[in-house]
């Protein structure tokens, strides 16, 4: 108990007194999830839309398995990853093996199933509603999916929630492929293994507390700057 | 693009037909009454007609290539299908979608609006007003494309007098501006009302095409007999 309160009071110095290493920690942190957050939704809406208004093969099996990838391990991800880009892997002349770049291209691949899962889903029923006026109307295949996207844009925002908060709370994958490595890959959730495994608890219960703050506030401002809850059903 | 011509058209779901073989050949002027009980096969006709179901069997032949028929036609469907967005964007809707300019749009919807007495709601989102709004607003936004074909599937089924004495009126002047409508219903007051021909559908066979006057004072078949009559129709 008495580590925790410790804890917070530390939290509240180390925000109070402008700590540079946590501001620079800190917006790595943001910086990693907020750059695979952008890259996951700029494929897993327009995918979740296409999913919806067209009929393929395999489309079922698509929808399946990107249902079972939202609970896909990040250390199995991390260690895919790791191969991928290491030295002698196939992606190692990139040389992006312990760089934010890494850690970001880990966690588009974890975020990305559980962003086009929950858009999939809420378009699903817009689209069981919008169908028949939709076609109706004469629209393009495009204009179907802008009209589904910008109709369930309450529901994407939920969904990029989810998302971020997957992202930002990562630890598995982006200690294997950033490697924690000081000034350079170090994000909050690393911190935080690395102060819990040197004993000292109270610095990694106030990273602790400054992640969960950044995480309410992402939120908060998500949903202000939305306009959810405010003036009418969506 | 007329006449629209019907050929033998059956539409079955696995080994039930629900309507057909049917022949037609609908004209371009006036008013069209798809009348019959409940069960007939008037809505799968209407979407047929449409192109929101697949035929099992036939076709149906307009005088004019069938992707230039679609721009030329709307729907209304009996439940209203509202975007989750404002009364202006819903009627503004299938303008955008045909790609007319901004001040087009704007002054479209605003004489619309003004014709359906709902300019006090304009900026309401759509789904928050009644039944009754609702449906004027799905009228006038399938007229605001001024539609050489306008389908109707029982608009004022379930509206009050003075709500469905105002859609009548809008078909009629639409009719009478050269719009061909083709509503089904089984009412048949709003039959007496707006039809000049009528075709009766029953147990989703087409049992008569002819004027109102026949129609009403020599029913053809009887089971049209027992429609007018008010009896149970089986």
């Amino acid at each position: 108990m008495n580590e925790i309160l410790q804890g917070l009071i530390q939290a509240f110095w180390l925000v109070l007194s402008f700590d540079s290493e946590l501001i620079t920690i800190s917006l790595r942190s943001l910086y990693v999830t907020i750059s695979a957050l952008l890259i996951s939704t700029l494929i897993a809406f327009p995918l979740a839309a296409l999913l919806v208004v067209t009929h393929f093969q395999f489309r079922r099996a698509i929808i399946v398995t990107l249902n079972a990838l939202m609970g896909l391990p990040p250390v199995v991800v991390g260690l895919i990853v790791y191969i991928l880009f290491s030295r002698s892997g196939p992606l190692g002349v990139l040389g992006l093996l312990y760089t934010t770049s890494a850690m970001i291209i880990a966690q588009v691949i974890i975020i990305t199933p559980l962003i086009t899962s929950i858009a999939h889903q809420s378009m699903q029923a817009l689209w069981a509603d919008y169908r028949n006026l939709l076609i109706s109307i004469n629209t393009s295949k495009m204009q179907r999916v802008v009209t589904l996207m910008w109709d369930s844009k309450r529901a994407l925002i939920t969904a990029c929630l989810a998302g971020f908060g997957r992202g930002i709370g990562e630890v598995g994958a982006i200690m294997i492929v950033g490697g924690n490595i000081d000034n350079a890959t170090r994000v909050l959730t690393t911190a935080i293994s690395l102060e819990t495994s040197r004993g000292d608890f109270s610095l990694a219960l106030a990273l602790g507390f400054v992640l969960i703050s950044l995480a309410i506030s992402v939120s908060f401002a998500t949903h202000w700057f939305g306009k959810t809850e405010r003036g009418g059903l969506w | 693009m007329f006449p629209l011509r019907v050929v033998d058209i059956i539409i079955s779901i696995k080994s039930r037909r629900l309507i057909g073989p049917i022949n037609l050949q609908i004209e371009q002027n006036g008013i069209t009454i798809l009348l019959g009980a409940n069960g007939s096969g008037k809505t799968t006709l209407l979407e047929a007609l449409h192109g929101l179901r697949k035929l099992s069997a036939g076709t149906v032949e307009w005088a004019i290539s069938h992707s230039q028929a679609a721009k030329e036609q709307s729907f209304i469907f009996q439940s209203p299908i509202m975007l989750r967005r404002t009364v202006a964007e819903n009627l503004a809707f299938p303008l955008k979608v045909r790609q007319l300019s901004k001040s087009t749009a704007k002054a479209e919807v605003m004489m619309w609006v003004k014709k359906i007495g709902l300019e006090h709601k304009m900026k309401q989102q759509a789904v928050l007003l009644s039944g009754g709004e609702m449906q004027a607003v799905a009228v006038a936004r399938a007229l605001i494309t001024k539609p050489k074909m306008l389908f109707l599937d029982e608009p004022t089924a379930s509206l009050d007098g003075a709500t469905k004495k105002t859609i009548e009126d809008i078909l009629t002047s639409a009719s009478n501006n050269g719009t061909k409508i083709l509503l089904s219903t089984h009412d048949l007051g709003q039959t007496k009302r707006l039809a000049n021909d009528i075709i009766f559908l029953h147990n989703g066979i087409v049992e008569a095409h002819c004027s109102k006057e026949e129609f009403l004072t020599q029913p053809p078949s009887k089971a049209a007999k027992q429609f007018l009559a008010g009896d149970i129709v089986l």
